[in-house]
């Protein structure tokens, strides 16, 4: 009963948020357009980055930037739900979802379940897109569903830090404490260049970053030559794991501050 | 009153209103800063590229936040005037007998006082981390004065689409058109560099480019005449046009009111 409950809300929600974002153009497009632009600055404008002495991949550089924007954009879409919620706070909608639900853990399940979702409609496009820009794939699909599957965890851990932070904060004014750790920390990775061709302090903090792991794994199934692919999985994991306790706590916030 | 009172007065407004507004004020400082930072030292090794025009990214990439940051103060002028609309200060301001030069020109007061002031924060930085300016402290000056023309030529560009608009959110809409418009530049590498054909024609064609260029071309080059004139022309035009574009647009909008 407590289960079923428990997904009851969890559906609900995943689906009012999915009916918000695709029947309104301003939440849905910037989630599609800015990945794709992305891709294209960065695949297109750097591409003879690639011929820089000690750059190896051997797929090209557009595969090298399409794992970089599909960790991105898997991010961030959890990050734009994060907005969401904290846009259901500050209209008061989320109070009365706190009164209503049964299982409140629900609320968190059905914002991640919707992030997922509408990830999933990104990364198709962003796919389709890429291959059309005729991006070589090395791996097969066991090694393509891996990078799918790491970057479905990424949006996972993306939209449990946002969704945590809204659900401290309540407020729109939110989006920048949301934002701003995730683009340093995957800026702060080997987005343009391999690990070997950082140099200074940007190899130091890259070295010791959680998102180095995910997108040198990325690379490697994308290019059919796994390495650290455990290593990557096992970070995903544990920052999913531990941003579910902080979005927990966060619920249990917004809870007391209801009360 | 005077024409000269009435655009201080609404200078001194705009001015105001824009350090009261951290929202405003400091994003545009720490967001181009945070992107000189990664992409600088993400592309570091770009400098081994042959033909690469310099050997640090970090100098070749400080002409980026000058940009950014106008872009920003596009959307906060036009933001800040959208909001005059809505919130119908603009309709009581034309019951007075006040010109809409003054409303123009004081408006953008803010803009160009913030432009300079994040002009000098990126010259402070880029100094800060090492970067010598290959033309000297004189260069120093021409880059403040070509950022402080750009911030004027994009407030007017963001004041003219608040006042055609008069939304916000439209405003607010024109930013990733303006993004796009950075990207599809050649903010990251030289022009001669970009190995896609289709995406070094968008770099030529994109007055941005130049723009990014002319102040490049201070810090990295030295007094290149060809870079100067289109970076300081092309903002020049831009924000002639844009300044004949809100007047109209004004006048336009006073006559609907």
């Amino acid at each position: 009963m407590r289960v079923r409950a428990f997904f009851s809300v969890a559906l609900a929600v995943a689906w009012r948020v999915l009916h918000n974002v695709f029947t309104t153009p301003a939440l849905l497009l910037p989630s599609l357009v800015f990945p794709l632009f992305f891709f294209v600055a960065f695949a297109g404008g750097l591409s003879r980055v690639s011929k820089i002495p000690g750059f190896h991949f051997a797929p090209g550089y557009t595969a090298f930037q399409f794992v970089f924007v599909l960790i991105q954009s898997a991010a961030f879409g959890g990050v734009f739900t994060g907005f969401g919620v904290a846009r259901d706070f500050e209209s008061g909608f989320a109070r009365r979802l706190l009164i209503a639900a049964p299982r409140r853990g629900g609320l968190i399940a059905g914002y991640a379940l919707a992030a997922v979702a509408r990830w999933m409609v990104t990364a198709t496009i962003l796919t389709v897109v890429a291959l059309a820009a005729g991006m070589k794939v090395g791996g097969d699909g066991v090694d393509l569903f891996g990078l799918y599957g790491l970057a479905l965890l990424v949006s996972l851990v993306g939209t449990l830090w946002a969704t945590g932070v809204a659900m401290r904060v309540r407020s729109m004014q939110a989006g920048p404490i949301m934002q701003m750790p995730v683009f340093l920390t995957l800026f702060f990775a080997p987005v343009y260049v391999p690990l070997s061709l950082l140099r200074g302090w940007l190899h130091a903090v890259a070295s010791v970053n959680p998102a180095t792991a995910l997108l040198e794994a990325g690379r490697s199934l994308i290019a059919g030559d796994p390495a650290h692919v455990a290593l990557a999985f096992a970070a995903a994991l544990a920052l999913a794991t531990g941003f579910t306790l902080w979005a927990w706590r966060g619920l249990k916030s917004a809870e007391r501050a209801a009360a | 009153m005077s024409l000269a009172a009435q655009v201080g007065h609404l200078a001194r407004r705009s001015i105001v209103r824009t350090l009261r507004q951290p929202a405003s004020s400091i994003p545009p400082l720490i967001f181009p800063t945070a992107l000189l930072a990664v992409t600088s030292a993400g592309l570091n090794s770009a400098t081994r590229l042959p033909g690469f025009p310099s050997s640090s990214f970090l100098a070749f990439f400080l002409a980026f936040p000058f940009i950014q940051g106008a872009l920003f103060a596009t959307m906060n002028a036009g933001t800040d005037l959208a909001r005059d609309i809505q919130t119908g200060f603009l309709n009581r301001l034309a019951l007075t007998p006040m010109r809409g030069a003054a409303l123009i020109a004081g408006h953008l007061a803010g803009v160009v006082t913030m432009g300079f002031v994040q002009a000098c924060f990126y010259l402070t930085v880029g100094l800060i981390a090492g970067v010598s300016l290959a033309t000297g402290a004189l260069g120093a000056v021409t880059i403040l004065a070509l950022a402080t023309l750009i911030a004027l030529a994009f407030g007017a560009l963001g004041a003219f689409f608040a006042l055609r608009t008069g939304s916000g959110e439209a405003v607010q809409g024109l930013f990733p058109l303006l993004f796009v418009g950075l990207f599809l530049s050649s903010m990251n590498l030289p022009r001669n560099l970009i190995e896609i054909d289709w995406f070094r024609f968008a770099a030529t064609v994109n007055p941005i480019s130049y723009l990014i260029e002319g102040v490049r071309s201070l810090i990295i080059t030295g007094w290149d005449g060809q870079a100067l004139a289109l970076g300081f022309g092309i903002a020049a035009i831009l924000a002639l046009v844009s300044l004949a574009a809100a007047s109209w647009a004004l006048h336009e909008r006073l006559t609907r009111t």
